[in-house]
């Protein structure tokens, strides 16, 4: 069971949390410009890293805010929460 | 009912409680304080039970978790205990026990002939025989295993005991209450941290509970008495004895099981419930879980009698037991000469003490040279005789380098013997959320190695053996642990209680006494003795090439016992490296994963369970008028809907063609409260449905309604509803029941990430308003009469337009809406006078034989006029064109998921498409939902796989029509209009259908429109 | 309105039953129904003073703004919810000129109010055993150190989403819970309180 910072309620169990994958995806501006294949890309595949990874996540039970997460996906350990539209603190990529 | 083992004066019972309690059907006393095992000794019952594989006889072995034989099953009927374990059981009475995995007794159990064929069964037994033939497996093989192994027997029916959950918080969690636990929890609790302290005993002090030693020149017992008592009186320090911790997972999370009322017996009245699961989340957690004697491992070590040296002195000491008349002390290490005290002072005979190191020095050598016991040094227990106890040892010499024994044996009678092949810290709980370990040349075994974050180890499971240093260390993990919550500095505060250090010799290092010919020909030298895993089971799998012990764990099935190989795992993987020739410390062990020890799942659960609490249990306005209509309910979501609402003697089938006819001829009337709401509001609210519905929402006017269909972004259909225009910049929408929750989140999803730009909030109002909904052609009157302010004309309220007015005196949202098919309304008012306007509905429509229906009505209503039901006709891998939706699919805008409906797959001709079904031979005949369908008449006896045409969605009997009608998804479907696909059945028919289109009544929708 | 218009509470037929009665003397918890509170959604921007000063001159209430608080008022008391979006709690009853008065006076802004007070509904613990009885199905930390005086917070418990509220040591803990689970968590504490005691009161 994870413990979980929300940027606005602070910390909290994670069955208030709901998992959104990967973040930092962004909705192609122009869809039809996208060949078949770019589009599958895009709905479709994720980095799958060892190590740190940014996701979303959403505060269900309680503020209801989406919001990032940088973690470390072999210790579970949280490196940083940040606010939707904030770049990803500490330079991670 | 004497208790011929029991010492007259000491311990920590109470001779004036004594208890009763049978075992096997024979009638003993114990006293309070004892455990099932201390009691069984104390009557000299060593015999408890059979091994697992090979029945052999097996007695108490352990004094705690670690024990691998004291399995027994406790109580009867459906409060039964199976797989307790008697040295972590405590006796109260009248309990009940019995012995498991022996048939028909344990002193006479027909599967010991196992031990006659124990050379056919080596390791990889199971695997290798078993497996051919495979058909044998399921109906044969493992049957018949299971009835011959197998441990105690679960109850058949309902557990009538009740669990709990409790959440909490603290600064600083401690896990064992010994010398180092006592003083961290100490530390940080007189600091003011908020401290949980839990130990699996049921009192507190760990180790000293059976110790002699002193501490401040007392017994060590009155300095945990006071420690206590201190810590008792603290506001902010709770105390947790019958409390272990099971599992240690991520970001200080840990889960304890708290052993309530266990020891008060099935029949105590206590209101408490019997065992309570802790979710502790700790900012800080100190493990001091203390250490685990090993056995050392030699030919028939397994005989009843044969314990841990550690486990005699707890005996003795702690519950005032002589676990033997005669006995031998075998060891590595200095820590069994204590135990050889602890017997002679209590007038046991120590016949001798075996040491395998070949010179023997120090106080403690001293001590028990001079109470003339005979030490024997550099010699070994090789073998063992005895049926059901052990009778003696037979002893021989040991070379140097410790791998082979030689010169002229010696038996040496005896009924107990006591063996330490050293200790190994219990660091499972350091293991259990990843972190590492290293190996420790000085004690033999592993210690923690890399840290777990927010989390220490202090006392023996760091590999700190000494008193004094297991309290200095709690000590200072406590200040650490405090000062991290920022309570006061590293700095230790608390004073260790003074104690005599005894310097002890190194020890030895043994993981199995040699023997004189090959390990897989002499006796079975035990490892697992819960599994009857031997060393030559090591030897076998590392000839057969497994090299990692993780692989020769599961090869051999070591460690895989309801103890989880707490004496054996480290023995074993020192013979493996043995095996192997590789050196113990590369070799490792096996990942420790929780739990700690067995968890019953009813303390898992907790009281989520059964109708009322498994999941939420939500209800409408109108919910208890349903109750008393004799309404049956149906689960959507966590809604309760009412299904139908059968009257007297009525079958399901009756009712809902009743409750359809009254509906299509007059008037029914549906609670539709539970649809999802969700006010959207904000400049950019027309701009916002553009993008997430397929169609145009910009020119919808206020006071108009229109249908929509979201999509992923994979292009599927994810749920549709009616949305209205409240104002230019205001909307009401609605989503399926089930997918409420669901559709606000998606929505959330993309203003808060991807449209922050957009002006517009969104709110739920599920719950504010209560939603009636009035159906079929009287409908219009019901609702001039109940309503003010609203002309209910057909040109002044159209069809898909909503007006506000007044409903029995209440604000009200009107909706000329339907799902139907019929003329319908759907009044909505604040949800605390629902059934106040409900009822007024109730009393209007009498005259027109007002007709309450159900989800499954509404169901057989809407399939005749073809509307689908998102999640019912659809599942995530329907797109829009396949439902024929093309008339609802905007060329004007980009929405979520448009793209996708143009990729290759979307476009395929021989997608399955929505059409309708009805049956050729017997029209009234009603094709089960889930239904394959294919084009092949003899499909039953066809080849297999079949080829499939499609599938059933929806399937029902139309009492409107008179036949039975479904909705299908088939491929190629619209272009098959009038074919005939056939549904195999698994009893061997095959109904003949014929497609037609969805809509099965009144496709022009004149009916609505009236 | 007439006479003969009746609200219903959800609990109708709870209100002042438990299962397993106790009397409030030696009751663990007590819980007491707070029916029919005017309660109203609000959405808007606080960092737009034109926002902030309409509210304040309907409600008499500066929105708090830091999450997890309440800011009480003579007439009307507001929990933060999110960033942008407050529930205002008032008398049973004041909330339809509430929302009227509320319209008016955001006209032109960017807003959103939703009369609420049939979608919540609001019940009142207290007693010794308050904190133990939800901690059963609560992961929040409601020890006085973490959670005191003027504190809110959106959580579930067990299965239910809620909005407790700090009222006093007692301690008094609010729950605000939508009204279709009304009926669940009072099964839920009832069941829960089970080994302490529980007393329901008006
Ligand atoms: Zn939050």
């Amino acid at each position: 069971m994870l413990y979980i910072k929300c940027p606005w309620c602070g910390w909290r169990d994670e069955s208030e949390f709901g998992y959104g994958g990967e973040a930092h995806i962004k909705r192609p501006e122009d869809p039809d410009a996208l060949s078949d294949a770019e589009w599958a890309d895009y709905l479709f595949m994720r980095t799958n890293p060892r190590g740190s990874h940014r996701e979303r996540w959403v505060h269900t039970a309680g503020c209801r805010r989406w919001f990032n997460a940088i973690r470390d996906t072999q210790t579970y350990e949280f490196k940083a929460f940040y606010k939707m539209g904030e770049e990803p603190p500490g330079g991670e990529q | 009912m004497s208790q011929p083992h029991r010492l007259q004066t000491g311990g920590r019972i109470d001779r004036d409680r004594p208890l009763r309690f049978t075992f096997n059907g024979r009638t003993l006393q114990g006293y309070a304080g004892d455990t099932l095992a201390s009691a069984l000794l104390a009557n000299g019952e060593h015999l408890v039970g059979r091994s697992f594989k090979l029945h052999r006889p097996r007695g108490i072995m352990g004094a705690g978790a670690e024990c691998p034989n004291s399995i027994v099953q406790v109580g009867s009927g459906n409060a039964t205990l199976p797989n307790l374990r008697a040295t972590q059981t405590e006796l109260y009475d009248g309990m009940e026990v019995r012995s498991v995995n022996c048939w028909p007794s344990v002193k006479f159990d027909l599967s010991a002939v196992n031990q006659l064929f124990a050379p056919l069964m080596p390791a990889g037994f199971y695997y290798k025989t078993f497996m051919w033939p495979k058909s044998f497996w399921h109906n044969i093989y493992e049957p018949r295993i299971r009835k011959a192994a197998g441990f105690g027997k679960a109850p058949d029916g309902p557990d009538p005991d009740r669990y709990d959950k409790h959440n909490a918080h603290c600064d600083l969690l401690v896990v064992g209450a010994g010398p180092a636990g006592l003083a961290a929890a100490l530390e940080a609790g007189r600091r003011g941290a908020r401290v949980i302290l839990c130990d699996e005993q049921n009192e507190l002090g760990g180790s000293l509970l059976a110790s002699r030693a002193f501490l401040d020149g007392e017994p060590a017992m009155s300095w945990v008495d006071r420690v206590v008592g201190e810590l008792a009186a603290m506001d902010e320090v709770t105390l947790l004895p019958r409390t272990t911790a099971f599992g240690h997972y991520h970001h200080g999370f840990v889960s304890l099981l708290e052993r309530v009322t266990d020891h008060l017996g099935p029949t105590s009245p206590d209101e408490r419930p019997r065992q309570r699961q802790w979710r502790v989340r700790a900012r800080q957690v100190v493990l001091a879980t203390g250490a685990i004697e090993r056995p050392l491992v030699f030919s028939n070590n397994d005989r009843p009698g044969i314990m841990p040296a550690s486990a005699v002195s707890t005996y003795i000491n702690r519950y005032s037991v002589t676990p033997g008349t005669r006995a031998v002390v075998f060891t590595n290490n200095d820590s069994a000469y204590q135990t050889a005290l602890d017997l002679a002072d209590h007038g046991v005979e120590v016949a001798a003490l075996i040491d395998v190191r070949p010179e023997i020095e120090g106080v403690l050598a001293d001590r028990v040279r001079k109470e003339e016991i005979d030490v024997l040094p550099g010699m070994a227990v090789v073998d063992t005789t005895g049926g059901q106890r052990v009778s003696g040892v037979r002893v021989m010499r040991l070379n140097t380098r410790g791998d082979s024994v030689y010169g002229e044996g010696r038996t040496i009678e005896c009924d107990l013997v006591a063996t330490s092949g050293g200790w190994n810290p219990v660091i499972h709980l350091h293991s259990h959320p990843g972190g590492g370990m290293c190996y420790d040349h000085d004690i033999a075994s592993f210690v923690p190695d890399q840290p777990v974050a927010n989390t220490l180890n202090a006392g023996a499971c760091s590999g700190n053996f000494s008193l004094d240093g297991c309290i200095t260390e709690g000590f200072s993990a406590g200040a650490t642990a405090a000062a991290a919550s920022g309570f006061g500095s590293d700095d230790i505060e608390g004073e260790a209680p003074a104690t005599a250090r005894v310097r002890e010799a190194p020890m030895r290092p043994l993981w199995r006494v040699p023997t004189r010919r090959t390990v897989t020909r002499s006796p079975k030298q035990f490892v697992d003795v819960q599994n009857d895993q031997t060393s030559a089971d090591i030897f076998l799998a590392a000839r057969e090439g497994y090299a990692s012990i993780e692989h020769i764990k599961r090869y051999t099935a070591m460690g895989f016992g309801t103890d989880q190989g707490k004496l054996g795992n480290i023995n074993g993987a020192g013979i493996a490296a043995e095996a192997l020739g590789e050196d113990i410390a590369a070799i490792g062990t096996t990942t420790f994963r929780p739990a700690y020890t067995p968890v019953t799942i009813g303390a898992l659960a907790g009281r989520d369970f059964g109708p009322e609490r498994f999941h939420a249990v939500r209800k409408t306005a109108m919910h208890v008028w349903h109750e008393q209509q004799g309404a049956l309910f149906e689960n959507v979501g966590d809604w309760k809907r009412p299904w139908y609402y059968p009257q007297a003697g009525e079958t399901m089938r009756q009712s809902l063609d009743r409750e359809v006819r009254a509906t299509r001829q007059s008037l029914g009337v549906l609670d539709a409260s539970t649809l999802g709401k969700i006010d959207v509001r904000g400049p950019d609210a027309a701009e916002f449905l553009n993008r997430v519905y397929t169609n145009g929402w910009k020119k919808l006017e206020v006071g108009r309604c229109r249908y929509g269909i979201m999509l992923g972004e994979d292009g599927m259909v994810m749920d549709d509803g009616v949305s209205a225009r409240l104002a230019e910049d205001h909307y009401h929408m609605t989503t399926t029941t089930g997918g409420a929750a669901r559709v606000l989140a998606w929505l959330e999803e993309w203003l808060q990430t991807e449209w922050p730009e957009l002006r517009v909030y969104l709110t739920s109002t599920t719950d504010q308003w209560a939603a009636i909904s009035l159906a079929g052609p009287n409908s219009r009157k019901v609702v001039e009469q109940i309503c003010e302010g609203i002309d209910f004309s057909g040109e002044a309220f159209p069809f898909m337009t909503w007006r506000a007015g007044k409903a029995a005196g209440i604000p009200a949202r009107v909706f000329r809406i339907s799902f139907s098919g019929e003329l319908g309304f759907e009044i909505n008012v604040p949800a605390n006078y629902g059934q106040h306007v409900w009822d007024a509905v109730w009393e209007a429509g009498q005259p027109y034989g007002i007709t309450p229906y159900g989800t499954e009505t509404m169901h057989i209503l809407r399939a005749e006029k073809g509307f689908i039901i998102a999640g019912q006709d659809t599942d995530g891998s329907v797109n829009p064109m396949d439902l024929g939706m093309h008339g609802l699919l905007s060329k004007y805008k980009d929405y979520l998921g448009r793209r996708s409906l143009s990729r290759s797959d979307a476009v395929r001709e021989d997608r399955e498409q929505f059409v309708g079904l009805v049956t050729v031979d017997d029209p009234a005949e009603i094709i089960p939902e889930g239904a394959q369908l294919t084009d092949d008449p003899n499909a039953n006896q066809a080849p297999k796989p079949v080829p499939l045409a499609g599938y059933v969605t929806s399937s029902y009997y139309s009492a409107t029509l008179g036949h039975s009608i479904a909705l299908a998804m088939v491929k190629r479907g619209r272009e098959r209009m009038d074919e005939i696909v056939h549904a195999p059945q698994a009893d061997g028919r095959v109904i003949k259908c014929r497609i037609t289109s969805p809509v099965f009544y009144d496709p022009k929708g004149e009916r609505q429109n009236v | 309105m007439s006479e003969s218009i009746r609200q219903e509470s959800p609990l109708v037929e709870r209100n002042t039953r438990a299962r397993h009665q106790a009397s409030p003397a030696n009751a663990g918890i007590t819980v007491r129904p707070r029916p029919f509170l005017a309660c109203i959604n609000l959405r808007g921007d606080p960092s737009d003073g034109a926002f902030t000063d309409a509210v304040r001159g309907v409600t008499g209430i500066d929105l708090p703004t830091t999450p997890n608080t309440v800011a009480d008022g003579d007439q009307w008391r507001a929990l933060w919810l999110c960033p942008d979006e407050w529930y205002l709690v008032g008398a049973p009853g004041a909330e339809n000129d509430a929302v009227d008065t509320l319209e008016q006076a955001l006209a032109g802004q960017h807003f959103a109010v939703n009369d609420v007070t049939s979608g919540m509904t609001t019940l009142e613990i207290s007693g010794p055993r308050t904190r133990d009885v939800l901690a059963k199905g609560c992961t929040l930390d409601l020890h006085p150190r973490m959670f005191g005086p003027g504190q809110c917070a959106q959580t579930l418990i067990s299965h239910a989403g809620v909005v407790i509220r700090y009222v006093d040591d007692q301690p008094t803990l609010e729950l605000m819970v939508r009204r279709s689970f009304a009926d669940y968590l009072w099964v839920w504490l009832e069941d829960a309180a089970l080994e302490y005691g529980m007393a329901a009161t008006e």
